[in-house]
């Protein structure tokens, strides 16, 4: 059917070549933004769990709809804007956050062939579009003509910054071992018969966690949510904004947060690969993806990368701001030095094999 | 007209106006935002000409780090800019005439390489590989020692950076995390064995 409706759409020439670009497009973004609806019900759920509490539990059943709840009470109040504000910056600071983290998911396989732009240098480019999201951030706060609002971009901006360095040293790790920047390809650099031994999370396992806390501090998620400390700078860059345009800004958070934990999935834990593959070989319908990988993979791997930023953020207590600039520089950057030697050297000497 | 030519020409505007507004803007912050906008345009330009990495390069580093640093300072300046912006007539004869000179010079340039060299097929279509790899074959297999010399000079040129601005300051308290994740309870807390108070007194 799908099929059909391609080459239905194809047969209008260029236009129905961008009408069909947009329908991809739309059944990634849609899902996306329904995901991260759903994401904050859970974080929530998760940490009232922790927290010995219920979590939201009155809308819906089992509190599903708190989310949509909240959506709409933000889109429902009135966007208010410092007198004093930059007006142009102030409305598309938001905007300017949201478009990088939505784009940089166009460049995500979930299978085999499934990605919407399976671009050459993908890790670079996915490497460039996050960076680019810390403008909204900084924008938001200098727009706000605030003093808080300035401040906490300022924390925002010098930790992004930071932790970049360390996490695409991380990735030069991936890019030695896989010989590639495709992200397809990378993934099937990591096939194999040894089962999740195959991984790059195994040879790589530090830039694992290297990569996953820079990516928490990226995202200014607890415990490196310095950006909005609310105990000192209220709620940092955002604390002038209400309503939908906070609401963008919430979206782009988490449309990050969910960016990041299917990008270590691609990565350090073989993408769509399933942790038995090689094991076993029979052919069951319906159930082979199991031993023989498939895109449920990617979203199972990514759903417990996700559930680590939870339990961070109920685990934790927020990092003093000199000890984060000492974490990203003092200790993950010379960590990340000394891998890509190591990575160098189990690439040149063969002690990992790549592919199946 | 194909769709890659009308890409080309929106993105080359955009990164002519933009490159405009940088030095015509008042404010400060607005104008390093054009010049983040005319990066980001010449990098679309350069994808059109299928130079992938250097476009995503350019992402990466200009706009990424630089330019963020950059407005970073330029948002803590407190400069009064209408003094800054003095003289912007008297001087523009000046500058009007530099432009023009390098614009020639840029031309000239530009004009007698393309008449001595005929337009050659792009080397990496010829070597049958893909843009990043014909350049990581050509850096590092090719030009290794002239790069590898590159990247030493620019490592002193590092170290030399960070020694000129490093100065040790009297007065301040720094922390050693080495010694502060050592401590030990002894360190901290002296426990005193002491004979109860009050002899013979029970509670009741």
């Amino acid at each position: 059917m799908i099929d059909a409706m391609r080459d239905a759409m194809l047969a209008w020439g260029d236009t129905g070549l961008v009408g069909w670009t947009v329908l991809k497009i739309l059944v990634i973004a849609v899902p996306v933004i329904i995901a991260v609806a759903m994401f904050v019900w859970w974080e929530r759920k998760v940490i009232g769990w922790m927290h010995v509490r219920m979590g939201p539990n009155q809308i819906g059943p089992w509190g599903l709809l708190q989310a949509f709840a909240d959506v709409f009470k933000l889109l429902f109040k009135e966007v208010t804007r410092p007198s004093a504000a930059n007006k142009t910056l102030f409305y598309l600071a938001p905007l300017i956050a949201l478009v990088p983290s939505f784009a940089a998911w166009s460049l995500l396989p979930f299978d085999w062939g499934l990605t919407l732009a399976n671009v050459n240098v993908g890790l670079l480019l996915l490497l460039a579009l996050t960076s680019l999201g810390v403008y909204g951030i900084i924008l938001a706060g200098w727009s706000s003509n605030s003093r808080y609002a300035m401040l906490g971009a300022m924390r925002a901006a010098a930790q992004t910054v930071s932790y970049e360095i360390a996490m695409g040293f991380t990735l030069v790790c991936v890019m030695i071992l896989s010989g590639s920047l495709n992200l397809t390809e990378i993934v099937m650099a990591q096939a194999g018969n040894k089962g999740f031994f195959d991984w790059f999370g195994f040879p790589l396992a530090p830039m694992l966690v290297i990569y996953f806390v820079s990516g928490v501090a990226e995202t200014n998620r607890a415990p490196f949510d310095m950006a909005e400390g609310e105990s000192e700078i209220v709620a940092g860059f955002h604390v002038e904004y209400s309503g939908s345009a906070f609401a963008l800004f919430f979206l782009a958070e988490y449309a990050n947060m969910l960016l990041i934990a299917f990008v270590a999935t691609v990565l350090f834990a073989g993408g769509w690969l399933s942790p038995l593959q090689g094991w076993i070989t029979a052919d069951v319908p319906w159930f082979d993806w199991i031993w023989k990988g498939g895109w449920q993979w990617t979203f199972i791997k990514a759903f417990g990368f996700s559930f680590l930023y939870l339990w961070f953020r109920a685990t934790f207590p927020r990092y003093r701001y000199d000890q984060i600039m000492r974490l990203g520089w003092k200790v993950f950057i010379p960590i990340c030095l000394v891998w890509i030697v190591v990575s160098a050297c189990l690439k040149y000497f063969n002690l990992v094999t790549m592919g199946a | 007209m194909t769709f890659e030519l009308i890409c080309f020409y929106v993105f080359a505007s955009v990164a002519a106006l933009a490159a405009l507004t940088v030095i015509s803007v008042k404010n400060p912050v607005v104008a390093a935002l054009s010049l983040v906008l005319t990066f980001f345009s010449m990098a679309c330009v350069w994808l059109l000409a299928q130079a992938e990495f250097l476009a995503v390069a350019l992402v990466l580093v200009y706009v990424g780090a630089v330019m963020v640093l950059f407005l970073f300072v330029v948002m803590m300046l407190d400069v009064d800019f209408s003094v800054v912006r003095e003289g912007f007539v008297r001087f523009l004869p000046v500058g009007v005439l530099v432009a023009a000179v390098m614009l020639a010079e840029m031309l000239m340039m530009i004009g007698v390489r393309s008449l001595e060299t005929p337009v050659t097929e792009d080397p990496a279509v010829l070597a049958g590989m893909s843009n990043m790899e014909w350049l990581g074959q050509t850096l590092f297999r090719d030009f290794l020692l002239p790069f590898e010399i590159a990247a030493l000079i620019l490592t002193v040129g590092l170290i030399a950076a960070v020694t000129l601005t490093l100065r040790k300051r009297t007065g301040t308290k720094v922390q050693r995390p080495g010694l502060q994740v050592m401590v030990k309870r002894e360190d901290r807390l002296r426990v005193i064995k002491m004979d109860a108070v009050g002899k013979g007194e029970v509670g009741p």
